[in-house]
């Protein structure tokens, strides 16, 4: 069963000039209850000042692919059992330790949904920052200092110079995030992660940190990863959307195609569930059902129990993530008629 | 529908700051929820919405008698339950029930879901006879569309949405009047939330219950809400209909907030003004004087920092606002039915 | 779940998340036949317990603690021989196949006093344990629910009897109630023994529950049941004891076995168990003058006060890694 990438079309799966690309991905968790598949064969990619989002529900494996792309997979109980993580077209699993820990920082960073944990609460956050520059540039003391005030000015902390020597308590929840931000962007990377950067925060917070992102990513013309639940803020922010569920892609899309027109019936169900602040609503329409238990993923298509449109081919086959159209691609087995359909 | 079921009136509730372990002083009070007053008719739904560190959950907890008010009155149907204790106290909790944000910790592990929802008729033991217990908490699990047999499973045994379900189930067990739902559908994922809204909505039409519905998310309070109340720092900002805070905002905090709210549909990206606000919710411990929204507010004039600005309705408006310069401003980018 | 049918909103998957990692080995086989299982109600103290059958480390130390309890319960299961009479003419004699632990100093039987002994240590242990959790536990849980001066004075009185050194604090008790010119029974002696190690124990199983109730007290499950209109009774009895006993359970365990110890320690000391009792600590104090003529008279006290000591802790141990919920 090979899942071909909507637009790694090339189809050879040789390095194709692609920033970062995770191909056939496949992580299991060997718990004491059994084995759970979290991962099954998840392809997709991240070229240059391009922000990809990746939709999900908890437990559909967006945050472990970004783990396993970061190398900060808990093993055990996680097991990458299968498929290349490829950074400028080379295979990431197969480095050493110490050729991944300088690809971190320095060519994928990450930055994480909780800002209070990710910081070391002994530390202040300037050091925090002035630290690895000083480690991984090896900057005297007082460049490392002026080198991470810029870096909380550039994420437009207000008085940054002061704020230099605070704590990460003494910040706010929206300018943890900031500085968290500041953090994993000091060393430059070429590929950015934000795994729910602002999941944690008010709605006026999110606004400005999803405005910072965006802006930072445009003027540094990084490759973004975006993972969220929220199908609005990636209505805002993303280029293309890759919906996953129960550990593979689903659909795959330009965000202007995958809103206008599904061509999967789990996006279709996702964007009819939420309540729309600009539609008064009668009843939502619901996905009925539950998904799927990881350590006994139904057979065929693993949407197939909870879909309005499922057929006995459903619970058979399951759906490879096939191309439609021109730039993308759904795993199933109706895409064509979801697509077409008026 | 116009009889007033709870009726708030100038509630105050702040937590003294204290230093000292046996000599305690006290150095200062956090004003957490600082003069609101609304009220509740029976049989809808009244939204209170605002940001973390607003106060709508200490409303929450002192509408739900959890908490004493340090000042002001609740009032349910005229009678003051602040000042009430044992009986009459233990009378009006049949009445007023509480549905929590956290499925995960709201339910006590050691428990089977018929202990669970059982619980309530164990407490009010008038309610309904011994016998009849179990046959009721398969009911109600039945009422919550949950698997009448799971009634001897416990709580980690169910999803989120599942066990939110339970909480729903273990606030309705004694037909109350009133549920106070305090963020319920926050914690769960998209497709199990819309679940739980359709649920919530179908038990109001069932039993004509009221609802006081807590949420940071506008668009969830709009689908369920009649009316919508909007607080920031303590204060009650605005409040009226659902259409008149949504279509017809005055307050520029409102504004602010609506504007902020991620619209799922790319294609308003470019014409969706985002109001930015500068800067954080400042400390509830000290709030800015005059109006507490003036530190990040665009149209902060000196009258705003001397005058508290009351909430009432202003000129060129329908509705309450606690704005010296209300104004209206259509926000929520108007989309064509699909 | 291959039923499309069943997967309405109804229906509950074995609620096992990937991310409840255990570190017990994985089992793929027969994995259908555990969701089956699944299927039944089961609580935490059974999930606990589904553990627990898997680990050896429980069944040794669990099958060594009921050999012990049956020694205590019924010693002459283990043996015909007099662990009180004996004959000066076999003193010290050394193990042979008719005596399989050899003769003591005045001549009786080692290995009958051995069995015999496992009542009086035992006994000992086990009442001290559960006198310390009692008191421990109530008063931690009456600091940590009222708080306030409450709080402040148990734990006060707390730390006073946690700053007194246990031997010293015994010594104190005892030599003070069975000092050497005492005529107690064997109860009465056993009873302040028992007393001596309960009054020098508690505070820290008051320390520990009420860290317990005052982490659990702030659970939304207490605030939706005083929502409900519970009382304090109901609170504490239903919902906070409950979630409070496991760490409890893990330091009881583990504490039988610390006690056998000091039971002996103090009796090696002589102010504890005396004469006509017959005990571990005894023996092995009774042996301490002849240890380079006859080194089996401390070698077989000594090997079972040591076993039973290690398979409580072990057990407790077990215990604990089962019930904590950080290895789920």
């Amino acid at each position: 069963m090979s899942e071909q990438s909507a637009a790694g079309a090339d189809g050879s799966g040789r390095p194709s000039g692609r920033l970062l690309e995770v191909d056939d991905l496949r992580v299991e968790f060997r718990t004491r209850d059994g084995v759970a598949k979290v991962i099954n064969g998840v392809t997709y990619h991240v070229d240059a000042g391009e922000t990809l989002a990746v939709l999900g529900e908890s437990g559909s494996g967006k945050s472990v692919t970004a783990q396993t792309i970061m190398g900060i997979l808990d093993t055990p109980p996680g097991f990458v059992t299968g498929g290349q993580v490829r950074f400028h077209g080379k295979d990431m699993l197969k480095m050493s330790s110490e050729q991944r820990r300088r690809i971190r920082g320095e060519g994928i960073a990450m930055i994480f949904q909780d800002s209070l944990s990710a910081l070391n609460p002994v530390f202040t956050v300037g050091f925090q920052i002035a630290e690895q520059f000083r480690i991984r540039r090896g900057m005297s003391r007082s460049d490392a200092k002026k080198r991470a005030v810029e870096m909380l000015d550039q994420v437009k902390i207000p008085n940054a110079k002061g704020r230099y020597s605070n704590y990460p308590h003494q910040f706010s929840g929206g300018m943890r995030q900031r500085a968290m931000i500041a953090m994993s962007l000091a060393l430059d990377p070429e590929v950015l992660i934000a795994d729910e950067p602002t999941t944690a925060l008010d709605v006026t917070v999110q606004a400005q940190i999803m405005d910072l992102l965006g802006e930072l990513q445009r003027e540094r013309q990084m490759g973004m990863i975006l993972i969220t639940h929220d199908l609005g803020v990636v209505a805002d922010v993303a280029d293309r959307i890759a919906v996953m569920y129960a550990g593979r892609i689903v659909e795959e899309a330009d965000v202007y195609d995958l809103y206008a027109k599904p061509a999967h019936p789990y996006t279709l169900g996702l964007l009819n569930s939420i309540p729309r602040m600009d539609e008064k609503g009668q009843e939502l329409r619901t996905i009925k059902g539950l998904p799927p238990n990881l350590m006994n993923i139904p057979p065929g298509c693993p949407f197939n129990p909870r879909c309005p449109m499922a057929q006995p081919v459903c619970r058979e086959k399951v759906p490879p993530l096939l191309q439609i159209g021109s730039a993308r691609a759904s795993a199933c087995h109706f895409a064509e008629e979801l697509v077409n359909r008026d | 529908m116009t009889e007033n079921i709870i009726e708030v009136r100038d509630l105050v509730k702040h937590y003294p700051v204290t230093r000292g372990i046996v000599f305690k002083k006290t150095i200062g009070q956090v004003k957490a929820v600082d003069g609101v007053s609304f009220e509740l008719k029976a049989g809808e739904t009244l939204g209170v919405v605002g940001e973390s560190g607003c106060g709508k959950s200490t409303l929450a907890r002192v509408l739900m008698n959890l908490e004493r008010p340090t000042s002001g009155q609740v009032l349910y149907k005229g009678q003051d339950i602040s000042k009430l204790s044992g009986g009459a106290l233990r009378r009006l909790r049949r009445q007023i029930q509480l549905v929590m944000q956290d499925p995960y910790t709201s339910l006590n592990p050691r428990m089977t879901v018929g202990d669970l929802i059982g619980e309530p008729f164990e407490i009010h033991p008038e309610v309904a006879p011994r016998g009849s217990r179990r046959g009721k908490v398969k009911e109600l699990l039945d009422l919550v569309g949950l698997n009448p047999e799971h009634i001897n499973r416990y709580p980690h045994q169910f999803s989120g949405g599942q066990r939110q379900r339970i909480g729903i189930a273990r606030a309705l067990a004694l037909r109350p009047e009133i549920i106070v739902c305090d963020e319920p559908v926050s914690a769960l994922d998209v497709s199990i939330q819309a679940q739980v809204m359709n649920l919530l909505e179908k038990l109001q039409a069932e039993f004509g219950l009221s609802y006081v519905f807590i949420a940071h998310d506008l668009s969830v309070v709009r689908h369920l809400s009649d009316r919508v109340a909007v607080m920031y720092l303590g204060k009650m900002v605005e409040i009226g209909t659902e259409d008149e805070i949504y279509e017809r905002p005055t307050h520029p905090y409102t504004q602010a907030l609506l504007s902020a709210v991620p619209v799922p549909d790319p294609t308003l990206r470019d014409n969706k003004a985002i109001i930015r606000l500068t800067g954080d919710v400042p400390s509830p411990v000290s709030p800015p004087s005059g109006c507490r929204f003036r530190t990040r507010c665009w149209k902060a004039q000196d009258v705003c920092a001397q005058e508290v600005p009351l909430l009432q309705i202003r000129r060129g408006s329908d509705h309450p606002s606690a704005c010296h310069f209300a104004e209206r401003r259509e926000i929520v980018p108007t989309h064509e039915a699909a | 779940m291959s039923d499309p049918s069943t997967a309405s909103i109804v229906s509950t998957p074995p609620a096992t998340m990937p991310t409840e990692a255990g570190s017990g080995a994985p089992t793929n086989a027969g994995l259908p036949e555990s969701a089956q299982k699944q299927q039944k109600p089961r609580g935490l103290l059974g999930d606990a317990w589904r553990d627990l059958r898997r680990k050896p480390l429980f069944w040794i130390s669990a099958a060594f603690i009921v050999l012990f309890l049956l020694m205590a319960a019924f010693p002459s299961l283990f043996t015909s021989g007099d662990a009180v009479n004996g004959a000066l003419s076999r003193s010290r004699v050394e193990p042979s196949a008719h005596a399989w632990f050899g003769y003591d100093v005045q001549g009786r039987d080692v290995y009958s006093r051995v069995i015999y002994g496992a009542r009086a240590s035992i006994l000992v242990a086990v009442l001290s344990t559960l006198g310390t959790l009692f008191i421990g536990g109530a008063m931690g849980i009456i600091a940590g629910y009222r708080g306030g001066w409450v709080d402040a004075l148990l734990s006060r009185i707390a730390d006073i009897f946690f700053g007194l050194p246990f031997v010293l604090g015994s010594i104190v008790i005892l030599t003070t109630f069975n000092g050497a010119g005492t005529d107690n029974g064997e109860w009465k002696i056993m009873g302040l023994v028992i007393m001596s190690l309960t009054v020098l124990s508690w505070p820290v199983t008051m320390r520990l529950m009420r860290s317990s109730v005052l982490a659990t007290k702030e659970a939304d499950y207490i605030v939706a049941a005083r929502a409900l209109g519970a009382g304090t009774g109901r609170i504490i009895l239903k919902h906070l004891l409950p979630n409070c006993l496991a760490p409890l359970l893990v330091y009881g365990t583990i504490m039988v076995g610390s006690f056998i110890g000091a039971e002996a320690t103090l009796s090696f000391l002589g102010i504890g168990l005396k004469t006509p009792v017959v005990s571990w600590g005894i023996m092995i104090s009774e042996a301490q003058n002849y240890i380079r003529v006859s080194p089996f008279l401390l070698f077989f006290p000594a090997a079972f006060l040591v076993a039973a000591v290690l398979s409580f802790v072990m057990l407790g141990e077990a215990v604990r890694e089962a019930l904590d919920p950080k290895l789920r």
